[in-house]
Formats: C-alpha cells, structure tokens, sequence
C-alpha cells in the first residue's frame, strides 16, 4: 500500500509547492499592480494601495499635507471626527474621472489609480477649512496667555494658518463642572474639540480605560464617569496626544511657558518603557518630560521602529537631571516660538578680563541675583509636585526673612 | 583760480585750496571808529534785548511740568481691573517680546478664596522690570493680550544705587481702585 501511495504523495506535494509558487507570483504582480498614481496639487506621487489620501500627501511632505487634529497615525481608528484635512477630489480615478461631489475627510478617504487632489490649491477647501476652524473656535476659550499648551497647540498653529481674524459666534461658551483626573493629569474641558485621540489611547495602551466621552452633542465631555485618578503606567500618553490644552500636565503646570524652555533630547534605562524622551529644560532644571515628536506633531518612532510612547515614571517622576543621559539640543522648527532665544552656531567671543586684569577678578557693581525675587534657590519650582500656588511663595518668604 | 584747476598740482605751489569758494581776508588796519566797537556792541546789543520780548522757551520745573506727548513711554505699570484684580496672568509675552530682555516673572495658580486678587485661574507670582536693561520700547504693551502692562507718562526716578532699578510687583502695581481710590486716581494722573 504504502509503495504504491509514495508517488501520489509526492506528485501532490509537488503541485502544492506550485500552486504556491505562483501564487506567490500572482501576489507580487498585483501588488506590483497596485502602486496607485495620485496627484495632490500637481505633484504626482505612488502610493500602495489602500493609503489614505492625507498619508499619500504626507509622503510628499510640506504644505502639501492637510493640517490634522484628530487624525494620529500611531493611533487605530482615529480621524474622521474634526473635519480639518478636508481636500477636493476634482478627478476620481482613471475609470471613473467624474470629481466627487463633496469635499472629502482625507484621513479616511484612500486613493484611487489616477486620483487628483487638490488641497492647497482649491479655494474651496481654503473657505472650509477657515469655515472649520471657526467651528472649532465656537466653544474653545481663548485663554491661550493662562494655557500651558500656548506656543505648541495644533489649533493654535491651525487657527493662524488658515483661520480667519473674528468669530460671528455672539453667544456664551460652554462650561463644565470640573473633574480632577489625579495627581498628574490637569483637564480643562472646556479647550476639548472631541478628537477621541485621549480615547483611543487609553484603549490601545493601557489594559482598562477609565476615562472616555460622556453625554451627547454640545454636552459631551471627557471624564471618568465617577471620579477617579488615571494612574495607568502609560496614561500620559494622552498629554502628547491632545492637540489642545485639554490634557496638560499637572507637574508641569504654570510653572513656565514652553518658549522659555529649551527642549533636549535625553534617554534613561526605563524597564516599562522605551525611556527615550524630550526634556524641556531651563539651566540645568528638568521642567517637563515628553516624547520626541515628528514634523506632523505625532510621538516619533524609537530607534528600534517602535512608537516612543512613554512612561508615567519617566514622564512625572524623573525631573532631576542627573536621572537623565542627554543627547543634545532637539531640532526646533526655526518658525516656532520655541526656537526663540536658541542661538545655534554662537561663537562666543574670547573673555579678555582675566588677561587684562592680570588675573584679578573684575568687581561687580550690582549681582542680579542678590536683587530679584524670580529665580530663587530656595524654591525649586520644577520639583514641586503642582502647580506653584501663593503659599509656594509666601513659605520662602517667611523662610527668607 | 583758473590756472589752478588747468595746472597740474605741483610741489613748490605750496597748499592747494579744495574748493574755489576760499574767500581771501583783507587785513587792512581798522579806523578810528572801527577801533572802538562802538556800532558793533550796538548791534550785538540789540540781539540780546530783542530777547525780552519773546516767548521764555525754558519752564519752571518742579512748579511748572511739560506736557508728555500722549505717545510717551515712561515706567511701567501693572493694571488691575475694575474690580482690583490684577490683569497680569504671566503669560509670558511681554518677556518674549522684550528686546532687550529686561522682564522676568513666576507664575502661580490661584488658590480658592483668591478669586478677588486675581483675575485668572494664573496670574504672576513674582514679576520683574529691570530698568537698567529696559529700553522703553514699548513692545511688552504691544504683546500684552491682558492689557495688563502700559507705559505711563512718569520718567523712572533717579536713583544712587543700580539694586533700586530691579522693579518687582509692590513698585510696579496700580493701586488698588476700590480700597485705595485716592491713590489709584494719583497714579492715574487724574487731578481732582
């Protein structure tokens, strides 16, 4: 029996390996087949297929890509929600050329062969995204000089680019009873736009999530539904993540404003984490720990391709600076406000008083620091757990005198 | 004149005039009348007396001040609202506008029970002017989105000492308008 089946065995063996072999072809051909032509502002990029059309203009890189504040590429199942990256669709594809009736979210619309986009270059989108962006105004407070995100905010950046200068908006803006999320994470509702990315945070780096939206329409929120602190060991993430000043952090809060800080990337062996971060640094003070942050304002990649979410530990508990290894200055987009006072390529000139005064130090008239109030080694402002209050003050005042 | 714009510079002439409009003096000796100045103190006489019946261009100050251009920029002040809450959230734009770097703070967060101090959630714990760096440019109004800090119409008062030009809050704050309306009005300019 068993000689007579050992050649159908085989004769079978070698047909599955060459069903295999060329399906294994056909594969390659179709995916070599599906490298689709878009043209998003009559720049013509290839793109696999199934790309959305906001990821196909990120490729190209620049003005090019639509400004997002829901969409967040290391996040499943975000975009679709805030309507920022609307684009125009003026041709289909290459069977069907018709353009598409709408304006399109291109966060969740993927590109067709022979796709032509137009984003910057369509008037359209420019009217609707500054029809947007009042939208997304309505309710947000304008309390930028009090916020903390002030300086790296998504809507600020959205709200200068393509906003217009006044609202026709004559009504009060909302308001919520305030929930306290725990020790390390401030929420100001009222700055939320609902992007849902704190949400799928939660959902996709912690085991449970404890925090989500409430209620319906004009009052929904996000909250704990009955109070509680977020203390999941990834939970900072959503500070990263938010696009406004809805989540901040709390070690951070008030105690300077980002364009005073020199951000520094800097790295640690973090056992829960990849422990390689951005440290927002005055002198030799640790104000504020965040993930590395690409060009699109998204956590970068660590070095091993993963995303760099971080921590709590390295977030909110590691703010001396011994705790850290630093790399060096971060590369700050030289428009933003935080490459202000960042002097690259300073050549400082050679001292000459020692020389001229044979070695004897020259005397002071005034030391600053014997005179000001701001700055004082007393009060340790980035090691205090909250924000700095009147009795942070007024303790070392007593203390001083 | 002439031959000397044709003639090329030569050594012996001696030093050449650089323009043709050198006026040569005559240095004949003076006459009598001339001698003794007589007409010339008169005239230099009449100069000096016409000046009695003209405009006095000079003030006197302390009793007498010059009216300040509506544009002047003077010291510093710290506004409060209507209420008497400082304006001031130390959002940190006057420091960030200031060219010459003269303007540090500290924030701090409102406790409860302090909604009567302060008119946001933050406000400036500790602020500072150094005016041996300020420039009076103005710029720190112009960022100010609080309308917190103006430039008043009063110079910054000589001192013997650079440690009395570090102004904090207590030299740079109005007076409060509702406890101290007397003081506030004073340090409005508003003369009763």
């Amino acid at each position: 029996m068993a000689f007579i089946e050992l050649p159908i065995i085989y004769k079978s063996l070698k047909c599955v390996a060459f069903s295999l072999r060329t399906l294994r072809e056909k594969i390659k051909k179709v995916s070599e087949q599906q490298l689709f032509k878009v043209t998003i502002d009559n720049i013509t990029i290839e793109v696999p297929a199934g790309t959305t059309i906001l990821n196909a203009a990120r490729q190209i890189g620049g003005e090019v890509a639509p400004p997002a504040m829901c969409y967040y590429s290391k996040l499943q199942g975000s975009g679709g929600k805030c309507r920022t990256c609307l684009v125009e669709v003026s041709r289909g594809s290459e069977k069907d050329p018709r353009p598409m009736p709408k304006l399109v979210a291109s966060c969740r619309t993927t590109v067709m062969d022979g796709m032509e986009v137009k984003n910057i270059t369509s008037p359209k989108v420019i009217d609707a995204r500054a029809g947007i962006v009042e939208f997304l105004l309505l309710n947000h407070p304008l309390d930028c000089p009090i916020c903390d995100q002030a300086g790296e905010c998504h809507l600020q950046d959205l709200s200068y680019e393509h906003g217009k200068e006044g609202t026709r908006y004559e009504f009060q803006k909302r308001v919520f009873k305030k929930h306290d999320l725990g020790p390390y994470i401030q929420l100001h509702m009222t700055r939320c736009i609902l992007c849902y990315r704190c949400v799928f945070t939660a959902d996709q780096l912690t085991d449970k999530r404890e925090h989500g939206v409430l209620d319906r329409g004009d009052h929904s929120e996000i909250a704990t539904f009955i109070e509680k602190n977020l203390d999941h060991d990834f939970i900072g993430n959503v500070i990263d993540v938010c696009p406004v000043g809805a989540l901040t952090d709390k070690t951070f809060r008030f105690k300077n404003r980002v364009w005073f800080t020199k951000p520094v990337d800097a790295h640690r062996d973090c056992p829960t984490c990849s422990g390689q971060v951005q440290l927002w640094m005055r002198g030799d003070e640790v104000f504020r720990v965040t993930a590395r942050k690409d060009e699109w304002g998204e956590v970068k990649d660590t070095t091993d391709g993963k995303p760099g979410w971080i921590c709590n530990t390295c977030r909110f508990e590691k703010k001396h600076i011994n705790d850290w290894v630093i790399e060096g200055p971060s590369k700050v987009n030289r428009h933003s406000v935080i490459a202000q006072g960042h002097y690259i390529g300073l050549q400082k000139p050679e001292e000459i008083m020692p020389k001229v005064m044979h070695g004897r130090a020259p005397k002071l008239l005034m030391d600053i620091h014997s005179v000001s109030e701001v700055n004082r080694t007393n009060i340790e402002l980035s090691l205090i757990d909250g924000p700095a209050t009147s009795k942070t003050f007024n303790h070392s005042e007593k203390t001083n005198a | 004149m002439q031959t000397l714009k044709s003639s090329p510079p030569s050594g012996d002439r001696g030093m050449q005039a650089l323009t043709n409009r050198s006026k040569i003096l005559e240095r004949k000796p003076m006459t009598f009348l001339e001698s003794i100045y007589l007409w010339n103190i008169l005239k230099g006489m009449m100069i000096t007396f016409s000046h009695i019946f003209k405009k006095q261009p000079t003030i006197h100050y302390p009793e007498q001040t010059r009216p300040f251009s509506p544009v002047f920029r003077g010291l510093h002040v710290l506004n409060r609202d209507e209420e008497g809450r400082e304006r001031c959230t130390a959002c940190g734009l006057c420091a960030v506008a200031c060219p010459a770097e003269a303007i540090t703070m500290e924030a701090a967060e409102r406790l409860p029970g302090e909604e009567n101090l302060y008119r946001e959630e933050k406000y400036a714990a500790r602020y500072e002017i150094n005016m041996l760096r300020c420039i009076f440019c103005g710029l720190c109004e112009e960022a100010c989105p609080k309308d917190a800090i103006y430039l008043s119409e009063t110079f910054t008062p000589a001192s013997f000492t650079r440690e009395s030009f570090i102004y904090g809050k207590k030299d740079l704050l109005i007076p409060d308008p509702v406890t101290k309306p007397a003081e506030f009005a004073a340090a409005k300019g508003i003369k009763n």
